[in-house]
């Protein structure tokens, strides 16, 4: 067999001696770093499968189901831009990012949806049923803490990654922080720190403060935190009365306040029991009052654009704060906006952007880590900063997982120009004065191997 | 003083949701034996009455949202407003008055249905079997509206004249400060006004006498030649109006969701047992009298005393009643003693 030369001088075995060094030397780095988890199993690793499955664990029934179809719309949203499907929606405008919309390290994305009921147990279950029998490889969702922190423990447990969706509470970053536990949303003490300025521009340093508090995790996170920025303002808190969940007449709780000398109320309620106690509160001219020579305020510390339809015109005037907003005006949060509201004809809820953004931060984080490995996902989840998801720079804080962003202050709309322009921007409040030092809450995340 | 003026004004509106809720409940034991946990179901369906005639009053032309520019977004003019101007406007604003009278007929259709459909082939069951049927159904038509409406609550505000307060601090002679919001005290009225019909019915009308006799000696009457069946269908569907009218008027305090049935219902049952089963009366009795004692003990004078109370006094106090009158405070001897 004859070495025959082209007039390059290469001959075929050349040729081919090149390729086969080229190839090694182009392996050789894989070796050292992506050979650490190269070899290592892990739970429901798709492997040479050409689709990736992930879980959306959602209220679908019970008090939050409207909440929790919005979050379900926005995942499959997620799902399809992810695939290269659609307009792109964030993956246009996010930065920086890796995604290809070629779905995730070139799977397709799959899902599957659950059914939390707003249950702890029932979350549980279906969690468990979505990792062991569907084979989810990441799990989302969710509209309450309770739920929220039962769920991250059970990642933790069973080495599956879950983005939170709408959680409030301090714990679930705080004291119930995971491992495998990631929160976009913002929480209690960001939103008293938000509110703290705006409060005492209009309503100045000497007030005193009323609160009714939903008795359960997030309720009392949240009037903690409020009364450490209200206190902090100079305000008297004459009571704080805890309310059963669920409690449907406040009347009872709301007449006490009418002589107690308070001139503010501030309603730590989310949902259902926010719409009852508000709407009740108006009802009982709480608004129209006149107390200690001021005029007598509402406040709702945690707003949703849902719950404010829920309340009607008894929100207009209430400040409170949110999350996000559709009516923000930068790149990212238009994008999103446009894309939702062509695909479902009516803008997404704050509920919906944080679980759009959580699945898109996680399918970006794996291709950034080249596998779906959690601990190496995890890692690059931690201190990550990105731009361009609608609430201006983030960090994914990696002592407890908690995105910093900026937090809006929003005030019911008095003059409403449609029916979803229900609630004004006050102020964009900027990171910096939402900041806090991680361990103020105790808790500890974990290991990043399945404990 | 003025605190506990607001908490007797609070117990009794409360009260007058579950003495008319009882109330039916009442009505349908002592006439069909019947242990109906549907009943709740029927005060969310008398809400959600209230719910479908604000929207059919107000059933819109999609005009373009030129204030939403990302997407095609569309606002709804009421068709009354654009046709009537004010006068349209009034109409929609008075929607929860004027749904009594859409409430009446579909309440009673419901009833009728309800009872001639299901309910009659539960007669002769156990009562285990007739609170299983009930509460399945009272499941079901829960599901029916949450798919229909969705789950959270919506608001159907009174009327914008009865949106404000009362001063009744001034009428009792007590501080100004003390005010009160002006549809509870309409609710307060119209719960005893339909409370008073209803026992105006049973007791000044020949059908009345029937049913009172009918439900003493079912078949002493039946022997006299009365279709008793028939006058006790019309009884059911007389529950369900009563109950889908208190549903209907208390949509402004409690925006309804799919649920709010459910958390009448076990109170409503709680009034029964007190009040004695069977008992007219007493179900009106103690509808107000735990409806009271519910709002006091949610006072914080007596929370700082005993934490908690407000959410069991009410079941503490059936234990207690059912300890020393186990028939309730007005039962007969010989109902759901055998």
């Amino acid at each position: 067999m004859s070495d025959k030369k082209n007039a390059n001088g290469w001959s075929r075995r050349d040729i081919m001696k090149a390729a086969g060094a080229f190839t090694a030397a182009g392996a050789m780095p894989m070796f050292f770093t992506r050979g650490a988890w190269a070899s290592k199993t892990f739970v429901n690793d798709p492997g040479n499968s050409k689709t990736v499955k992930l879980g959306f664990n959602v209220p679908q029934t019970g008090a939050y189901a409207d909440e929790g179809a919005d979050e379900l719309r926005a995942f499959k949203l997620a799902v399809k831009h992810l695939n290269g499907e659609g307009d792109g929606g964030m993956i246009q405008t996010m930065k920086p990012m890796s995604l290809k919309g070629n779905g995730i390290l070139g799977k397709k994305v799959e899902y599957v949806t659950g059914d939390t009921q707003t249950k702890s147990d029932a979350a549980r279950a279906s969690a468990k049923r979505m990792i062991e029998k569907d084979g989810v490889i990441m799990f989302s969702g969710g509209s309450s803490s309770g739920v929220a922190i039962a769920q991250q423990s059970l990642a933790q447990d069973m080495g599956v990654v879950f983005m939170c969706g709408l959680t409030h509470s301090n714990d679930t970053t705080g004291k119930d922080k995971r491992r495998y536990g990631f929160r976009h949303f913002f929480n209690a003490k960001m939103s008293g720190l938000a509110l703290g300025p705006v409060l005492k521009k209009e309503m100045g340093t000497d007030r005193r403060a009323y609160h009714l508090t939903a008795d359960y995790t997030w309720g009392w996170t949240q009037e903690e935190s409020i009364k450490e920025t209200t206190e902090g303002l100079g305000w008297k808190t004459v009571k704080t009365v805890r309310t059963p969940l669920g409690a449907g007449d406040f009347s009872q709780y709301i007449t006490p306040v009418l002589n107690s000398g308070a001139d503010v109320l501030i309603l730590n309620h989310y949902g259902k029991d926010m719409i009852n106690s508000l709407t009740q509160a108006v009802q009982f001219g709480l608004r129209d009052k006149m107390v200690n020579g001021k005029r007598f305020e509402i406040i709702v510390p945690l707003y949703s654009r849902l719950m404010a339809q829920g309340a009607g015109k008894n929100i207009k005037g209430i400040l409170g704060t949110t999350n996000w907003n559709w009516a923000l005006k930068d790149e990212g949060s238009q994008a999103f906006v446009k894309s939702f509201g062509n695909e479902y004809g009516f803008p997404p809820s704050q509920a919906a952007h944080t679980c759009y953004v959580q699945t898109m931060l996680y399918a970006n984080a794996c291709e950034m880590a080249g596998t779906f490995y959690p601990p190496e996902v995890i890692k690059q989840l931690e201190g990550f900063n990105f731009d361009g998801m609608g609430n201006g720079p983030t960090e994914y804080r990696a002592a407890d997982h908690q995105c910093f962003k900026d937090v809006l202050v929003m005030r019911g709309n008095e003059h409403p120009t449609s029916q979803f322009d229900l609630l004004e921007i006050v102020q964009v409040v900027p990171r910096a004065q939402v900041e806090y030092p991680a361990d103020i809450f105790g808790g500890e995340l974990g290991p990043y191997e399945k404990s | 003083m003025d605190a506990i003026l607001l908490q007797i004004l609070n117990g009794l509106d409360k009260g007058g949701a579950y003495a008319l809720i009882a109330l039916g409940l009442t009505l349908v034991f002592g006439t069909l034996g019947v242990v109906n946990f549907a009943h709740g179901a029927l005060f969310m369906l008398g809400a959600f009455c209230s719910v479908t005639f604000q929207k059919l009053l107000t059933i819109s032309k999609q005009v373009k949202d030129t204030s939403i520019t990302f997407f095609d977004a569309y606002k709804e003019m009421p068709y009354l407003e654009l046709w009537f101007g004010d006068f349209g406007k009034t109409i929609i604003d008075y929607s929860v008055p004027l749904s009594i009278l859409f409430a009446i007929p579909v309440m009673l259709l419901i009833g009728l249905a309800m009872e001639r459909g299901l309910i009659r082939h539960f007669y002769k069951r156990t009562h285990a079997e007739q609170i299983l049927v009930t509460f399945g159904l009272a499941i079901v038509l829960q599901e029916i509206v949450k798919l229909t409406f969705g789950a959270n609550p919506i608001p159907t505000p009174a009327p914008e004249i009865f949106s404000g307060t009362a001063a009744i601090g001034s009428l009792f002679g007590l501080g100004e400060s003390v005010v009160y919001p002006w549809w509870r005290l309409i609710y307060l009225g119209f719960s005893l006004s339909i409370i008073a019909a209803v026992f105006a019915f049973l007791n000044l009308t020949t059908f009345g006498m029937v049913v009172r006799a009918g439900m003493m000696d079912r078949e002493t009457v039946g022997l006299l030649g009365i279709n008793v069946e028939k006058r006790f269908t019309i009884v059911f569907g007389l529950a369900a109006i009563v109950t889908g009218l208190a549903g209907v008027m208390y949509s402004p305090i409690l925006p309804p969701d799919y649920h709010m049935g459910m958390d009448f219902l076990v109170l409503s049952f709680v009034v029964v047992v007190v009040g004695g089963m069977g008992s007219l009366g007493g179900a009106v009795a103690a509808g107000f009298l735990l409806g009271i004692l519910q709002s006091f003990a949610s006072m914080n004078e007596i929370k700082s005393i005993i934490p908690g109370i407000d959410q069991i006094i009410i079941y503490l106090v059936a234990v207690f009643i059912i300890l020393v009158r186990p028939r309730g405070l007005f039962g007969r001897e010989g109902v759901m003693e055998d």
